[in-house]
């Protein structure tokens, strides 16, 4: 019971604090997860990231559930979902219900404006972090190189390129394992 | 049953945006088209507070929508609409990794996939930095390359990447603290 209310506490923090899409929630999330809990790995989080692209629903909640069912199956995922999605609700409903206008104030544009910067910086450290377990080698690199320049200056859809990444990948292994297989006359592992 | 009728609205909401929370958006406007319990305006305003707010998009949108049209408990049933697709999906993968992480195919898959992650992020960070630093606006407006660029956003991140590197604390003390700097400069 205990690790269940953690789970959602663990992830009402995060709720709480990210603003903007998925990704900005991932320096508190490396934190709280994976360096003070130890609840998943970086590796891990760069999994889910990737089939939450791919699959339908939010990418929040996609980490959540994934984590929430890895440490305790079904229940455990429904704890952690509704620890992600409990801020939103009490702040939008507290929101909607008292303050009018409520974007147009200068002081939430200014906190705002601050938020911003502050959550570049985060995520710039964050993914720097997390690259150099992602990144690893020449077709690691190439894959990221490709991604990051077809979906700056093409219109597709990121899962195209989420799926064409992992079929890059199978043929990149497969290759390079048959050439060393090859070169050292050994059978493929 | 209004709440049946909301659970199923944000269910499908659920089911068919892939991407995060703006890929919703099509689906508020078909929503509104459909029902009218809401108008056009007031997308307008749950697009605004959404983003001014702390939380996933996607869930704050729901929670304004169900919200408006239902009150408290309207709010709750269209969050739970909304994420049921996903925690149910997720469950099945996470059924289906757990039996083939190790083929070597999958691993292999995962190899390219967590590389594309990475570029997606550093794009999603791009898209934020535009939005910080850049003033296009004001760019169009006097075609001066001084006043593309927000210096005092660009100076306050420098100090920040600094002081995080240096003290390297909880995320959340930093982006506080940048809530506060900027309403205090007025940024």
């Amino acid at each position: 019971m205990k690790e269940l209310f953690d789970l959602f506490f663990a992830f009402a923090k995060i709720g709480a604090t990210t603003f903007g899409g998925g990704y900005a929630m991932l320096p508190v999330l490396q934190r709280e997860i994976v360096e003070d809990r130890k609840w998943a790995t970086e590796e891990d989080l760069m999994d889910y990231y990737a089939i939450g692209q791919c699959t339908p629903g939010i990418i929040a909640v996609n980490v959540a559930t994934f984590i929430g069912a890895r440490r305790r199956g079904t229940i455990g995922a429904i704890f952690a979902t509704a620890g992600v999605v409990f801020p939103s609700i009490v702040i939008i409903m507290i929101i909607s219900a008292f303050i009018h206008n409520f974007a147009e104030y200068p002081a939430v544009q200014h906190a705002l404006a601050g938020v911003r910067v502050c959550v570049c910086v985060l995520v710039f450290s964050a993914v720097i972090k997390l690259a150099k377990k992602s990144l690893i080698d020449a077709g690691t690199y190439a894959i990221f190189g490709a991604v990051l320049i077809l979906s700056l200056f093409t219109g597709v859809q990121k899962f195209v390129w989420v799926i064409a990444a992992g079929i890059a990948g199978i043929l990149i292994k497969v290759l390079s394992g048959k050439r060393s297989a090859e070169s050292q006359g050994g059978p493929e592992k | 049953m209004i709440f049946l009728r909301l659970f199923w609205e944000f269910f499908k909401i659920g089911l068919f945006s892939v991407g995060g929370g703006l890929a919703t958006l099509p689906f508020l406007y078909e929503l509104q088209a459909n029902t009218g319990w809401f108008t056009v305006e007031d997308i307008g305003n749950m697009i605004a507070v959404s983003e001014s707010t702390p939380g996933p998009m996607g869930i704050n949108m729901a929670t304004y929508t169900g919200f408006t049209i239902a009150g408290i408990p309207g709010g709750i049933v269209a969050v739970i609409g909304e994420v049921t697709p996903c925690v149910i999906i997720i469950l099945l993968i996470t059924r289906i990794m757990k039996k083939f992480k190790d083929n070597k195919y999958v691993q292999f898959a995962m190899y390219g996939l967590r590389a594309a992650s990475v570029g997606l992020i550093v794009v999603a960070c791009l898209q934020v930095a535009k939005a910080a630093f850049l003033d296009t606006e004001l760019y169009s407006a006097t075609g001066s390359l001084t006043d593309l660029f927000s210096i005092p956003a660009i100076i306050f991140a420098v100090v920040l990447a600094v002081v995080y590197v240096k003290t390297n604390k909880h995320p959340i003390i930093y982006i506080a603290a940048a809530a506060v700097i900027g309403i205090l400069l007025k940024m």
